[in-house]
């Protein structure tokens, strides 16, 4: 029994490392094939969602904490690349060394953000994300140096038409990456533990407030990078464009149509999401009916698959192969390497809790409770 | 100086008055169902226009009109509740919950827009314009009369919960609600009737927020975020403290008005964030807001 599933867990990977390979040479060559700036426009956007609801997810779908506030990051990135490149008078390609500064400026503010909103949990969090982007909204409306209502253009760039989306496509494909990259660092299973009971966690020895606050600020590190990457395609920044309150929506439609807390999923969700936004957007000028759309769309989720699509495909594929029978034999069977097929999925209370139980014992020579960063 | 002082006081006063009974409607969903209901706002906002069509299409006064517009939103309260809130269940309910109260505003402006247009609107009758002179202070009419049916209005909701057989159970939910499951009351009823009065207090909220702003279908994301604000300062599902946040809120608003019209606003989320970092659960939050 033991054998045959590692042969399949074997194949599996090897087909999943091809998929993979197959698909890295699809997304690389996708603006040779579709030179159009059409449709690079569609990839361009798709790209820096990917990247942000990635960075979304990495905190928030993982910790159960729904932060409405990531705008906050994004448009700071913006304004931070903006006002650099005019107070220090940068002009053309020089601009894009302003972009790791984008990133500390999104870290900056995370600290004091997270210090003060994750103190509080569920609703209380979410009210306290939604009135501190409102804050930096307002901000951004009434200081002189954000340029109040005009906000702020970037320097020009000397690229010439044709290959202006393409160089975008592949720096926001290079933040996607990252933002991928980076979320597999080891924050997950002690964010879950967080979200499935934070209290008994915390008992556990996991340092809950560190964990947060380290997720929360990784998270608007990234985000407030793709900002800064997103203003200067955009060639410009308005406070209602930077610190939008539907940019912070789609995140989290997109991240619960994919499957919360999964990988691969909100990076579905952005993928099915960001086109059709930007299509409705662009056919029907005055936005209303994609707004429309958009609410019944989200209510179609929220009743038919609420757990997402990644984790509801998941579970028919898996009936179907199985046809019924447990797809993973009981743990006195299990071998490790079998463990590797649920890698995808977001774990069980039971089973993270079980998992964070043993961590302890495992790590305790070392003389640490699993809590550490 | 004094004297610009004092009238913000009582502007802030009689405008909280208003407030109030938009965030009661909120903290009560909130208490019952366990739920914060992001389309409040623009619910307000659906209630004004309600108010406007009536008036201009068939020439109803604004009071008077609300003989109508009240169960009316009772009616999509309840049918929102009915047809949405109901069917969720389970760990993700928090998020699920603000999701779809999120698209259900969504889906309510748009209509707003594709009906109205973009052009803001404000509520007109004679009362609306004029004001009158008292005690030195220059008070319009509409905040006088809008106060006066605040005041009624939370005081019927006050004596629905605290004089009735259904306040009884309301109440009984808001404490424990497999006990009061337990104990025979209804608790899908108790919910659904909940979140129709929650809702139907913003057709007398949305009627005094036109006559006294000019509004647009978007008006709803300022005004929640507003009214958000207010609850969680006042401690979530607490509607003594929804009462005392607003007039606070609003009071503390129109006195920083006076010096920086732009940042009384900023004023306001970071007196909820500088508050909350002091005492997480509100002024007079009733059960902990950290427990999970």
């Amino acid at each position: 029994m033991t054998g045959r599933m590692m042969s399949a867990v074997s194949r599996q990977r090897a087909a999943a490392g091809l998929a993979l390979v197959l698909l890295a040479v699809a997304v690389i060559v996708f603006p040779v094939v579709f030179s159009s700036p059409v449709i690079t426009n569609y990839a361009i956007y798709a790209l820096i969602f990917i990247a942000v609801v990635t960075a979304w997810n990495m905190f928030s779908g993982f910790s159960g904490y729904i932060s409405l506030g990531q705008a906050v990051f994004f448009g700071s990135g913006a304004y931070a690349v903006g006002i650099a490149a005019r107070a220090w008078h940068i002009t053309g390609v020089g601009v894009f060394a302003l972009l790791p500064l984008a990133a500390a400026v999104g870290a900056v503010i995370a600290v004091p953000f997270g210090l003060v909103a994750l103190r509080v949990r569920r609703h209380t969090f979410i009210v306290i994300t939604i009135a501190v982007f409102f804050i930096f909204q307002l901000m951004a409306y009434n200081f002189a140096f954000t340029g109040g209502s005009v906000g702020v253009a970037a320097p020009f760039l000397p690229w010439s038409p044709t290959t202006f989306n393409d160089r975008f496509y592949y720096l926001t494909l290079g933040c996607a990456v990252v933002a991928v990259l980076v979320r597999r660092a080891r924050f997950g299973l002690r964010l879950r533990a967080i979200r499935d009971d934070e209290d008994r966690a915390r008992g556990l020895g996991v340092r809950t407030m560190r964990v947060k606050l380290a997720a929360f600020v990784l998270s608007a590190t990234i985000t407030g990078l793709v900002g800064g990457v997103w203003f200067l395609y955009l060639t410009q920044v308005q406070p209602p464009s930077g610190f939008d309150p539907l940019f912070d929506l789609s995140l989290v439609l997109m991240a619960f149509l994919g499957g919360l807390g999964t990988i691969s999923g909100p990076i579905i969700g952005a993928l099915i999401i960001e086109p059709g936004q930007l299509y409705l957007t662009i056919k029907y000028t005055n936005g209303y009916l994609s707004e429309i759309l958009l609410g019944a769309l989200f209510l179609a989720i929220v009743i038919f698959v609420p757990r997402g699509i990644v984790p509801t495909t998941g579970e028919w594929l898996r009936r179907l192969r199985t046809r019924g029978r447990p797809a993973v034999p009981p743990a006195s069977q299990r071998a490790p390497a079998a463990t590797g097929l649920r890698s995808e999925e977001p774990a069980t209370s039971d089973e993270g809790r079980s998992r964070l139980k043993r961590r302890p014992e495992a790590s305790g020579k070392k003389g640490r409770a699993g809590g550490t960063i | 100086m004094a004297r610009q002082i004092y009238q913000a006081i009582v502007d802030g006063i009689l405008v909280g008055g208003v407030y109030a009974l938009m965030a009661v409607g909120l903290t009560l969903i909130f208490g019952v169902l366990d739920i914060i209901n992001i389309a409040q706002g623009v619910l307000v906002i659906l209630g004004a226009y309600l108010s406007y069509s009536l008036e201009t299409r068939l020439g109803v006064d604004l009071f008077l009109g609300l003989l109508i517009t009240i169960p009316a939103m009772f009616v999509i309260g309840v049918f929102i509740q009915w047809a949405f809130i109901r069917r969720l269940r389970g760990r993700e309910r928090t998020s699920m919950t603000l999701l779809v109260t999120y698209a259900v505003a969504l889906i309510i402006e748009g209509i707003l827009y594709e009906i109205y247009g973009p052009n803001p609107k404000q509520l007109t009758a004679s009362y609306v314009q004029s004001s009158v002179h008292v005690f030195g202070f220059y008070l319009s009419y509409i905040y006088l009369y809008g106060f006066v049916l605040a005041v009624v209005l939370v005081v019927a909701i006050y004596l629905l919960l605290y004089r009735t057989r259904l306040g009884r159970s309301v109440r009984a939910t808001m404490q424990d609600e497999t006990a009061a499951r337990l104990i025979g009351i209804e608790v899908n009823r108790v919910a659904a009737l909940t979140f129709g009065v929650g809702v139907a207090v913003t057709a007398a909220g949305g009627m005094l927020f036109g006559a006294t702003n000019a509004f647009n279908p978007n008006s709803g994301y300022d005004l929640i975020s507003r009214l958000l604000a207010i609850v969680i300062l006042g401690g979530l599902g607490s509607i003594g403290g929804a009462l005392a946040a607003s007039v606070f809120m609003l009071t503390l608003e129109s006195l920083v008005d006076i010096w920086s019209p732009e940042w009384a606003i900023v004023v306001f989320y970071a007196v909820l964030v500088l508050v909350l970092v002091i005492r997480p659960t509100g002024f007079f939050g009733r059960q902990p807001v950290r427990a999970q």
